[in-house]
């Protein structure tokens, strides 16, 4: 068994901050991951991080304020408004920290950090660094981490929380590098996972944004908030679904439809392209429905031809390298065939707005959680902001905990058996019959997702995707394990994976089922306006372990701040 | 698309029964027009043999998990597609010159603790300032190419100076160090540059350039090393590397 005061599950960016907050303060903190940390998701963020810097010509008196606002607004005022100030105000400081360690953010001929429009903003408050965001900033807490000598613990894959008289008290993993299945005691322990894209068969998200830190929270009994909330982001490349920065129309660039049009001028003609993510996919979606898709076809054009190599070159390099890589299309000479896609998880484990979960020493922060600030629908470039300012609030809560236990030993005997049921458990998946194939089971729950709690959602069309997943979860029961020992062994992984990544897809469709209503992502064809008067209420997800399905419950938003209004754009 | 020929690499140094290298082969069979090669691994992991072993993450060219060794070239599984390799086998071996976890994993270890030699973190000595450290475009441009790196690998183990000297820190750290050292807000001075100015830094570096033919980000190390060199000599004689 090896032993840390702190340990942090996912080395993405709030995992980083965590793990070096916790580090500054002098606490004893190591990072587990199933990738080196310098390979995580974060680093697949393209746009930016807002922060009201008023850097930009256009955005001078913008204020965290009007941040808040419009993020409340933009999340269909599903946010907790308290977490939304406290982000936004956050925000400017943890931009400037994350420049003075490093982050290789564009800039204004002035030298300041440079701004860009993002879509459902007031102001250009989007920071920057190409098109590369995610990536850089999360190259500058891995730097960072190095520098303050955190231990990683890298290839690990992360399997169960050990829970003693209802405290965290450390996981199991398994180590994919040299085998085999090992407790690691904490006296708290951090989720940082992100999330759980993979449900889906049309993603932007990495193969590891399974959701796994957000299963193992659930069946220790922590309730997940707001899962029927699904981001679809506007612009996936067609055959890859690999993102297509908003940040490409932050720039100028256009959404075009079969018969040559600005699609969004029928639909929110005053935002255009920058409308929300909900509303951009949605409009999209409608015109491919309507048959005026690129000649009739699913798929629509991004067109930034018009802004000019010089432009293209300058600030939206990546994207250009993955529409030629991926799709062999030069977007300086031709339009990007899009289409919308899985992104992002509003959803999550639920938290207050410094972590903290239900459970005493677990903690969760990033995409992997729920504070909630993004409520119904995230606002782009809001994420990267979520995984710093509540990693690092994360971190710093986790401190003062630890101060305030008299006991920090945790129990060697759970966490010793807690290994040991790892490893039968593996055993006995291995002893199994087989007769179904783990692999076809994830193609149908995923192709289930996408066809069934997708943009556009309606009673029968969900009871009838969630028959089809409670079928999956009846055979999963009959899956085995083909391989159970060895290093790097992804079968297991993937095999593991998967029944949580079934449960996670099943609190989407049960709580979208009930939500009879239309806000932000959660757009229902049958109920297609908001309701206050019933739905303005966060939506609690139980494990049950005596019942396949969830346990519902609810729970009030936060209000105070800012007046309920239509949202209009 | 017509069926696809994989050539796999195999080996599990841990297997006692099979302990070395053997080649195998799988048919991938794919409907649609695009396969990646990344794609045709998790095929055959999937269909085939679920002991197969490899990197994977991001699908989207920009983690630098998948860096293998495909038809004779570094290159992303992911950011590879069949079809433009121009031939239906598809020959896929770990990189080599790193010792070997298991099939197409290979051990990292020594390559981050080389970057990790490097102090491959923003140095400061002044107080920070109230807001963001002022640095124009022109200064942000210097550091344009180095910071696109994804750690993947590719150009260390494609660097014959690293095969013949294990000390050596290789492409990949020093493109790092030299990424910092042009960064006009770092100040990390005498301490770094102890660190790559050295015989087991920048000196071993003889321009052959297999980094930059391996880089699947196209960039360039070799410069950023010759940079380093420069820099060095600069400060003997200047007293500033800048």
């Amino acid at each position: 068994m090896i032993h840390h005061d702190v340990i942090v599950v996912g080395g993405g960016l709030s995992g980083l901050r965590a793990a070096i907050e916790a580090k500054r303060a002098g606490v004893d903190v190591a990072i587990l991951s199933q990738v080196h940390p310098g390979r995580s998701h974060s680093g697949q963020a393209q746009g930016g991080i807002n922060a009201a810097l008023g850097n930009h010509p256009d955005g001078l008196d913008d204020s965290w304020e009007r941040h808040a606002f419009d993020t409340v607004k933009g999340g269909d005022f599903l946010v907790d408004q308290d977490c939304a100030v406290q982000m936004a105000k956050d925000a400017p400081g943890i931009i400037y920290e994350m420049d003075h360690w490093g982050c290789p953010f564009s800039r204004f001929d002035n030298g300041k950090i440079a701004q860009r429009p993002f879509g459902g903003a007031g102001f250009p408050r989007c920071c920057y660094g190409a098109d590369k965001t995610g990536h850089y900033l999360l190259h500058t807490l891995v730097e960072q981490a190095y520098g303050l000598q955190i231990k990683m613990y890298v290839e690990q894959y992360v399997s169960r929380l050990i829970v003693h008289d209802g405290v965290c008290q450390g996981v199991v993993s398994y180590d994919m590098i040299h085998g085999g299945f090992e407790a690691f005691t904490a006296n708290a322990v951090i989720i940082a996972t992100g999330g759980a894209g993979r449900t889906y068969n049309n993603t932007t998200n990495s193969h590891i944004s399974t959701g796994c830190g957000m299963f193992m929270a659930y069946y220790v009994g922590v309730p997940l908030k707001d899962m029927e909330f699904v981001q679809f982001h506007p612009t996936g490349l067609l055959t890859t679904q690999i993102l297509m920065t908003e940040g490409a129309r932050g720039e100028g660039g256009y959404l075009i439809n079969g018969l040559g049009e600005r699609l969004m001028e029928r639909y929110v003609p005053k935002a255009m392209e920058l409308a929300p993510r909900d509303i951009t996919s949605r409009s999209i979606q409608t015109e491919i429905n309507e048959g005026r898709g690129i000649d009739g076809k699913d798929y629509v054009h991004l067109d930034l031809r018009h802004l000019g190599a010089e432009k293209i070159l300058e600030r939206l390099p990546g994207i250009r390298d993955l529409a030629i890589h991926f799709e062999g299309v030069d977007p300086i000479e031709e339009p990007i065939p899009v289409t919308p896609v899985q992104h992002y998880w509003m959803g999550g484990i639920d938290t207050n707005v410094d972590g903290a979960t239900v459970m005493p020493g677990l903690y969760a922060a990033g995409e992997c959680a729920c504070v909630s600030v993004h409520g119904a629908n995230r606002l782009g470039g809001n994420s990267l902001l979520e995984t710093i300012v509540f990693g690092r609030r994360a971190g710093a809560e986790v401190v003062r905990y630890l101060e305030t236990l008299t006991d920090k030993r945790p129990d060697a005997r759970t966490a010793f058996s807690a290994a040991q049921m790892m490893e039968q458990a593996v055993e006995e998946l291995g002893a199994r019959e087989g007769t179904e194939d783990v692999y076809k089971l994830r193609a149908e729950m995923t192709a289930l997702m996408k066809d069934h709690f997708f943009l556009f959602r309606d009673e029968p069309t969900m009871k009838a995707g969630l028959e089809g997943l409670y079928s999956v979860k009846e055979r999963v029961k009959n899956i085995s394990l083909r391989w159970t020992g060895g290093v790097f062994n992804i079968d297991m992984i993937r095999t593991m994976e998967f029944e949580g990544m079934l449960d996670m897809a099943l609190c989407v469709a049960e709580g979208a089922i009930v939500r009879q209503e239309s806000r932000g992502a959660h757009f229902r064809t049958d109920f297609n306006t908001r309701d206050d008067a019933n739905w303005l209420r966060h939506t609690l997800a139980y494990y049950d372990p005596d019942s396949p399905k969830p346990r519902l419950d609810y729970k009030p938003v936060t209000l105070g701040t800012f007046e309920l209004q239509e949202r209009k754009y | 698309m017509p069926d696809i020929k994989f050539r796999l690499k195999r080996q599990d140094p841990r297997d006692k029964k099979n302990p070395g290298p053997h080649w195998e082969e799988y048919t991938v069979h794919y409907e649609g027009e695009n396969l990646t090669v990344l794609e045709g691994l998790f095929h055959i992991q999937e269909k085939f043999d679920g002991s197969l072993s490899f990197r994977y993450c991001c699908r989207a060219s920009v983690c630098g998990s998948c860096a293998m060794y495909i038809n004779g070239a570094y290159r992303l599984a992911c950011q590879t597609n069949v079809k433009h390799l121009d031939t239906d086998l598809i020959t896929v071996e770990p990189m080599p010159h790193l010792p070997l976890v298991k099939d197409m994993v290979v051990d990292m270890d020594e390559f981050f603790a080389k970057y990790e030699y490097v102090m491959p973190w923003l140095i400061r000595q002044s107080p920070a300032p109230e807001k963001e450290i002022i640095q124009s475009p022109k200064e942000r441009k210097k550091i344009d190419m180095p910071v696109d790196c994804i750690l993947c690998g590719s150009c260390y183990s494609a660097c014959p100076s690293a095969w013949g000297e294990e000390n050596y820190l290789g492409p990949a750290a020093l493109l790092k160090a030299h990424r910092f050292e042009v960064d006009t807000r770092d100040e990390g001075g005498k301490e770094r540059i102890a660190r790559w100015n050295s015989e087991r830094g920048v000196y071993r570096c003889h321009t052959i350039m297999n980094c930059v033919e391996a880089c699947p980000k196209e960039l360039n190390p070799t410069e950023g090393i010759q940079w380093l060199k420069r820099a060095a000599v600069r400060r003997k004689l200047f007293g500033k590397a800048k």
